[in-house]
C-alpha cells in the first residue's frame, strides 16, 4: 500500500512537472518525458470510442516530437495563446514489470492576448510509464479528448 | 413598413473583387441557406461506409439543417435522408449521432416513422374510448401520408453520398459536370473505403472562405512552410486548374518536386525553410500509387500522374488527396461568422498495414492540428476579423492571373475563386 502510494505521488509529481513545462512554454523540454520510441497522441473520443485510428496528432518517436516542437515554434502560422493544465490526481490501472498503466482527467483552457480564459480540450490521460535510469518516462501518452469540437486549430501540446 | 435593404450591390463588374458585406451581413447570409444550401444544390451528407448495414444511420447536416443518413431496411436497403425534426412539434428528434435503428420515433409524443420519413404511427389517432364516446383523436381527414420526416432526395456517387431539398436540381452527375468527374473516379470508382475517422474544428469565420482556401492554390506555397520546403504544393511544380462549366466546383491539381532552394518561388519567402529537416521523416514517406496515374481529360492518348488533387464541390464539400492522404472536408455553416469543419479520413479496403500506417501518419499534416491545415482555420478566423473591423464597404483583391474566369495549366493565379463568385453572384442575385 505504501508502495503504491509512493508510485502515486511520483506519477502525479512527474504529471505536475508535464503541465509546468507546457504551460511555462518550455517546448523543447517536451519530448525529454518519452521514451526514444515513446508515442505521443491526442485523439478524439468519437474515434478512441469506436476503435477508429486517425488522431489529431500521432506521433510515434522523440524525434516526431522534437519536429512537432520545431513546427509550433517556427512553422505553423497562429495566433498565440496561453495554455493551463488543470490535472486530477493519477489512477494506477496496473503495474506489469517495468510498464506502469494509470490515468489522469485533464482540463485545458486557453488565453488569448487581449481575450478572457475559454475551455479549450477536456479529456483524459491514458498512460503506459516507464522507469528508467533518468526517472519515470512515457513509454505512450494517448490524450482522449471529450471536447466534440476543436476551436479552431490545437497548435501546443497537450 | 417594410425594413431597409441592408444588402449593399456588387457594384464593380466581374468577380474579381469581393464585398466584405459577402461575407459579414446576416440577412445575406439567411439569403445563401435558401438560394444554395436549401436550394438548387446537390451537398454532401456523408460516406457510404459510415452506414454499411440495414439501419445504420449517422445524424449530419445539410446547410443548418440536421439530417439523418440511413441505410433502409427494405426495398433496395438504398441510403435514405431524413430531416431531423418531427413532423408534429418540430422536435429534433434523435439525439444519438449514430447508431443503428428499426424506426424513428419522437420521444414527446411518440409519433413513430419508418427509416425513410413515412409516417407510421401516432398514439391516441383514433382517440380514446371512454364507455360510450370517443374523447379527441385527430380529424378523420388526418392523412398519415401527409405528415412524414422531410425526404431528401439522395444520389450516391461511387461511395459518396449527396442530398437535396429541391425537386429541380439536375441529375448529380450533370450537377458535377464532367470536367470533374473524372477526378472524382480516379479517387473513388470501384474501391471499397475504409473509414479511419473524424477530425471536427469549429472555425470563427464565413463558410465561403474554406471553399475559397482550396480554390486558391496562390497560398500553399506561402503560408505553408511544410508544401514550400518539401516540395508538396508550389508555384514551380506542374499544376493545372479544371472548373465545371458553371464555374462552381474545381480541382486543383498538381505534382509535387523535390522541394529545396528554387529563388523564382523561394527567394524572400519566408516560410521557405532552407535547412529544415526533420528528426524522424517518417511523416513524408510518401509512396506514389498506382491509382494516381490516369488518362489525361483533357489530352487524349496522354497520361497525367499528379500527387495531390484538391477538389472543391460547391457549396460544402472539399475532398483531399495529397500524396497518400485522404480525406472528405464537410462544411456545416453556423451564421454569416462561423462553421464547423468535418474532416472524414478514408483509405482502401486492400490497404496494407504499412499503406494505411503511412496514411494516418501523413495525417498530421491535416486537420485542425496539422503541420499544414491548422494555419488556414487562423488566416480564415484573421480574414473574418479584418472584414469585420473595416465594415462592409471594404473589399478583397483576386486579380493573381488577371480578372477573368477559367482553367489554367498553372497555379498562378486565383481564377477558381473569381469563376466561383461569378456564380454566386448569379445565384444570389446581387
Amino acid at each position: 500500500m505504501k508502495e503504491e502510494l509512493l508510485l502515486q505521488l511520483e506519477i502525479d509529481q512527474l504529471n505536475a512537472r508535464y503541465a509546468a513545462v507546457l504551460d511555462e512554454r518550455r517546448f523543447d523540454e517536451w519530448p525529454e518525458f518519452f521514451l526514444p520510441e515513446g508515442r505521443y497522441q491526442v485523439q478524439a473520443r468519437e474515434n478512441f470510442d469506436r476503435g477508429l485510428p486517425l488522431a489529431l496528432i500521432a506521433m510515434e518517436s522523440q524525434g516526431m516530437m522534437k519536429d512537432r516542437v520545431y513546427g509550433i515554434t517556427q512553422t505553423i502560422f497562429h495566433g498565440p495563446y496561453y495554455t493551463r493544465h488543470v490535472l486530477s490526481p493519477a489512477q494506477l490501472l496496473a503495474q506489469d514489470g517495468g510498464r506502469i498503466r494509470a490515468q489522469a482527467h485533464y482540463a485545458v483552457f486557453r488565453t488569448r492576448p487581449g481575450d478572457a480564459s475559454e475551455v479549450y480540450n477536456v479529456g483524459r490521460y491514458v498512460d503506459e510509464i516507464e522507469r528508467t535510469p533518468q526517472g519515470l518516462r512515457f513509454a505512450s501518452r494517448l490524450c482522449v479528448y471529450d471536447s466534440e469540437m476543436v476551436l479552431n486549430s490545437l497548435i501546443y501540446p497537450i | 413598413m417594410n425594413a431597409p435593404d441592408t444588402l449593399s450591390r456588387w457594384t464593380r463588374p466581374g468577380s474579381s473583387r469581393v464585398p466584405f458585406w459577402a461575407y459579414t451581413a446576416p440577412q445575406l447570409y439567411r439569403e445563401e441557406l435558401q438560394k444554395i444550401f436549401y436550394g438548387p444544390h446537390w451537398c454532401y451528407v456523408g460516406l457510404e461506409i459510415e452506414v454499411p448495414n440495414p439501419g445504420d444511420f449517422r445524424l449530419t447536416w445539410v446547410g443548418e439543417r440536421q439530417v439523418i443518413m440511413v441505410r433502409d431496411r427494405f426495398g433496395d436497403k438504398g441510403i435514405r435522408v431524413v430531416e431531423n425534426r418531427c413532423a408534429h412539434r418540430g422536435v429534433r428528434f434523435c439525439q444519438q449521432p449514430h447508431g443503428n435503428a428499426r424506426s424513428w420515433t419522437c420521444p414527446y409524443h411518440q409519433w413513430t416513422y419508418k427509416l425513410d420519413g413515412e409516417l407510421a404511427g401516432l398514439p391516441f389517432k383514433n382517440g380514446v374510448k371512454d364507455g360510450e364516446q370517443v374523447n379527441g383523436g385527430m380529424p378523420a381527414d388526418f392523412d398519415v401520408k401527409q405528415h412524414g420526416l422531410t425526404q431528401l432526395r439522395v444520389a450516391v456517387l461511387h461511395g459518396l453520398v449527396f442530398a437535396t431539398f429541391s425537386d429541380s436540381v439536375e441529375p448529380l452527375e450533370d450537377y458535377l459536370g464532367p470536367q470533374i468527374l473524372p477526378w472524382l473516379e480516379r479517387i473513388f470508382r470501384g474501391r471499397q473505403l475504409t473509414l479511419l475517422g473524424y477530425n471536427r474544428q469549429r472555425i470563427p469565420g464565413n463558410w465561403k472562405l474554406m471553399m475559397e482556401n482550396i480554390k486558391d492554390p496562390y497560398h500553399p506555397g506561402l503560408l505553408h512552410t511544410w508544401f514550400v520546403t518539401f516540395g508538396l504544393w508550389r508555384a514551380d511544380q506542374k499544376s493545372r486548374m479544371v472548373l465545371d462549366d458553371a464555374g462552381r466546383h474545381a480541382v486543383m491539381i498538381s505534382r509535387r518536386n523535390d522541394g529545396g532552394e528554387n529563388k523564382a518561388v523561394t527567394q524572400g519567402v519566408t516560410s521557405f525553410k532552407a535547412n529544415m529537416t526533420l528528426a524522424d521523416p517518417r511523416i513524408l514517406d510518401v509512396v506514389p500509387e498506382p491509382w494516381w496515374k490516369v488518362p489525361d481529360p483533357s489530352k487524349p492518348g496522354a497520361e497525367i500522374m499528379p500527387s495531390v488533387t484538391m477538389v472543391t464541390l460547391f457549396p460544402s464539400l472539399i475532398i483531399q488527396q495529397q500524396v497518400n492522404s485522404l480525406s472528405t472536408r464537410h462544411i456545416v455553416p453556423r451564421g454569416e461568422g462561423e462553421f464547423d469543419f468535418v474532416w472524414t479520413h478514408f483509405g482502401f479496403a486492400d490497404d496494407s498495414e504499412e499503406m494505411q500506417r503511412r496514411r494516418l501518419r501523413q495525417a498530421n499534416l491535416f486537420g485542425p492540428a496539422g503541420f499544414v491545415s491548422a494555419d488556414d482555420g487562423e488566416v480564415i478566423a484573421f480574414s473574418q476579423d479584418g472584414f469585420r473591423q473595416w465594415g462592409e464597404e471594404g473589399e478583397t483583391l483576386c486579380e493573381l492571373g488577371g480578372t477573368g474566369t477559367g482553367g489554367t495549366e498553372h497555379m498562378v493565379t486565383e481564377t477558381l475563386i473569381r469563376s466561383m463568385y461569378a456564380y454566386w453572384r448569379k445565384v444570389m442575385g446581387v
